[in-house]
């Protein structure tokens, strides 16, 4: 009989090289890092007949696997932040990463707001740390790609927990400067402590010009009565092929928004892994994307209704320009026991000209039978008669156009309540009607 | 003044105006009064420029230029104004964020300097006290959940901020009710001055009771079929279209 041999792509060769010669260097459990890289390589890199990955196929649009980035010098990191522009205006606890690596030297450990621990991750690997047994706290993310990949490659990240209100929004800043093309693995793990309540920014970018490959993951349990605000932005450079993925737990009346910006990345993949872990939660997930030329912005959303009674809303809008291809993908999952489930999810797409792309699909599986669900999938241009009455009023064509996108994704932003991040994001709206050709 | 000069209009193939003649002076208010489907909804679109027309003869002068080569907001910058009939919701824009884009937008075509904050609150305030519009309605998404006669005031409003030379009402009367009616034509009759004109289209004279026109025009198949003084209106009033029905049929 002949030997199947199945084929590899450079990037996969690559990637698999890459586990080799950083597995020793690699800090913590190597046996967990061993086990998920052989669960990604045994499938490789996800392509088109994966039904999870249909319209973003890694194989084809990841070449090359760019080589991990090296931990930067006390200056480097320090000029690199000194550039980093983004949610630049907003007062917050810093915890910034520089190439993937924690800046230790950048947080006052010994005055950080009340409520706040900051656990370096890569010590806390080495050491064996109490709270890493809360990481991955979704089994079913473990079977995900991105998510092994970063499984495999984590180098650092933080571990936070928080243990009452806390009113200073917590920044996770990511900026990746480097000149040539540079792969990141960061982990973050937030654990709030039944009743706390906290706003965890992040923003994530990079230099133009370099196709860097950043693989986030940021985890947040929340426990019983929480009060969690998530705002992400990803500004990443022109190049670059970023992979994220957000996964939260929530206990009992746990209350989430999480609402994530996308202008940046030549591709980006966003992947929400949301578990209601107890009942009478209720989450507000929303996503605002804007992309012109050719990038490629792909957001996927898991949300499983684990127990009953909670409410999930998911509101996802997407700006269209040029050519460039949007894609959401949506799926609520509703148990047998999670009755008077409340479920509502809904994606809006507008195609800015000809020759753009969106792909919807929002996916129900529901096995319980007292539940209401419902999802929504819109893809249009902007409105004529709208445009005309504007311009009636002596808009011109392109800033009545931009009025009206503003109002458009702003529907999906003004969930944040807090203020000057509220005004960072549509400043960053603002900013890319502005750039547009 | 605004000359329209033998306007053809069709829309899908569809003749809707048909060598329209029609003047009006400066500080004129013209009222155009016609059965329904006779085309006076689409004179006030060709007018402000709507694209879904096809204009196949004819001119439209406003002062002299020629407002068909222009795109709709360098006819609003020349001094066009159109309230609508039915005003569009735009939903996530706020009122005041559209008026203070829209007056911004034609100082800038006309190379004014921006207007600031407090001057532009200022003029809102005022002419919104005038048409009793309360202050939270400003606040809310433009024209989204207003009742009908919020509406069209909002349309005044704008008409009182923007200080057109061409104000065409399209059936600024649908959908009002009595005190509506009122204030609405109250902020009609403010605006009149010897340099402004308007084209008032309405099925009814009772508009015209109120704002009170110089000249009314009779519409019948695309066309201006009859012209008179005010009294033209109360004559139409008691006999009805009936007439110019039976000149459309010949």
């Amino acid at each position: 009989m002949a030997e199947v041999t199945l084929m590899k792509t450079p990037a996969e060769t690559g990637l698999a090289q890459a586990f080799e010669g950083a597995k020793a260097l690699l800090p913590g459990n190597a046996e967990s890092r061993a086990q998920a890289f052989e669960q990604f390589n045994l499938r490789g890199l996800p392509h088109r007949r994966v039904e999870e990955f249909k319209y973003t196929d890694l194989r084809s649009l990841m070449r090359e696997a760019a080589p991990f980035a090296a931990k930067p010098s006390g200056e480097e990191a320090r000029a690199a932040l000194a550039n980093a522009k983004a949610l630049a205006g907003v007062s917050a606890l810093q915890v910034p990463f520089v190439n993937g690596h924690f800046v230790r030297d950048a947080v006052r450990f010994e005055s950080l707001p009340e409520g706040v621990e900051v656990v370096p991750l890569a010590e806390a690997l080495a050491s064996g740390h109490d709270w890493l047994a809360h990481l991955s706290p979704i089994p079913w993310a473990s079977d995900n790609p991105v998510y092994q990949l970063n499984t495999s490659f984590m180098a650092d990240g933080v571990m936070l927990r928080i243990t009452g209100p806390v009113e200073t929004p917590v920044h996770l800043r990511f900026v990746t400067s480097s000149a040539s093309a540079v792969a990141t693995a960061t982990r973050v793990l937030v654990l709030v402590e039944d009743g706390a309540s906290v706003t965890l920014l992040e923003s994530h970018e990079s230099s133009n010009g370099a196709g860097h490959q950043p693989n986030d993951v940021v985890e947040i349990i929340a426990g019983d009565e929480t009060d969690v605000r998530h705002i992400r932005m990803n500004v990443e450079g022109d190049q670059a092929l970023a992979l994220s993925t957000l996964a939260v737990k929530m206990g009992t009346e746990a209350r989430l928004t999480s609402v994530n910006l996308v202008a940046g990345a030549a591709v980006s993949r966003h992947q929400v892994f949301g578990l209601f872990n107890g009942e009478n939660a209720k989450a507000q997930i929303n996503g605002a994307t804007m992309i012109k030329g050719r990038q490629h912005a792909d957001s996927t959303l898991v949300v499983e209704h684990g127990a009953p009674h909670c409410e999930s809303r998911e509101l996802f809008k997407t700006v269209i320009d040029d050519e460039a291809t949007g894609v959401f993908q949506g799926k609520i999952i509703v148990p047998h026991h999670a009755q008077k489930t409340d479920g509502r999810m809904m994606s809006a797409a507008i195609l800015l000209a000809e020759g753009g792309a969106m792909n919807n699909k929002p996916e129900l599986e529901i096995f319980a039978d007292d539940v209401q669900c419902a999802h929504g999938a819109t893809c249009g241009q902007l409105d004529e008669d709208l445009l005309f009455y504007l311009m009636a009023r002596g808009l011109p064509k392109k800033e009545a156009e931009s009025l009206l996108v503003q109002a458009f994704l702003g529907e999906a932003v003004e969930f944040v309540d807090n203020e000057p991040v509220r005004e960072a994001l549509v400043a960053a709206i603002e900013e890319w009607l502005r750039t547009r050709s | 003044m605004l000359e329209i000069k033998n306007l053809v209009v069709q829309i899908e193939d569809k003749r809707i105006l048909n060598g329209l003649d029609l003047t009006v002076n400066n500080g004129e208010v013209a009222a155009i009064m016609g059965p329904n489907g006779s085309g006076k909804s689409t004179l006030s679109y060709v007018i402000a420029g709507k694209e879904d027309y096809e204009v196949l003869d004819g001119e439209i002068l406003l002062d002299g230029q020629n407002l068909l080569e222009m795109e709709p907001d360098q006819r609003a910058a020349a001094g066009v104004f159109l309230a609508f009939q039915y005003p569009l919701e735009i939903p996530g824009v706020a009122s005041m964020t559209f008026l203070k884009a829209a007056m911004n937008a034609q100082r800038k075509a006309r190379g004014d300097a921006e207007l600031t904050m407090p001057d532009f609150i200022k003029r809102v305030n005022a002419a919104a006290t005038q048409l009793e519009i309360p202050k939270d309605m400003l606040k809310r998404a433009l024209n989204v959940g207003f009742s009908g006669g919020e509406k069209k005031r909002m349309e005044i409003l704008q008409m009182a901020l923007l200080q057109p030379t061409f104000c065409i009402l399209d059936e600024t009367d649908s959908g009002l009710d009595i005190d509506a009616l009122r204030i609405v034509s109250e902020g009609v009759n403010a605006l009149r001055s010897p340099d402004r004109s308007f084209l008032v289209i309405t099925h009814y004279q009772r508009l015209l009771n109120h704002i009170v026109p110089d000249t009314v025009h009779v519409m019948s198949a695309g066309r201006i079929v009859k012209s008179g003084g005010k009294e033209l209106a109360l004559e139409l009033e008691a006999n009805g279209y009936a007439d110019y029905r039976e000149s459309e049929a010949a």
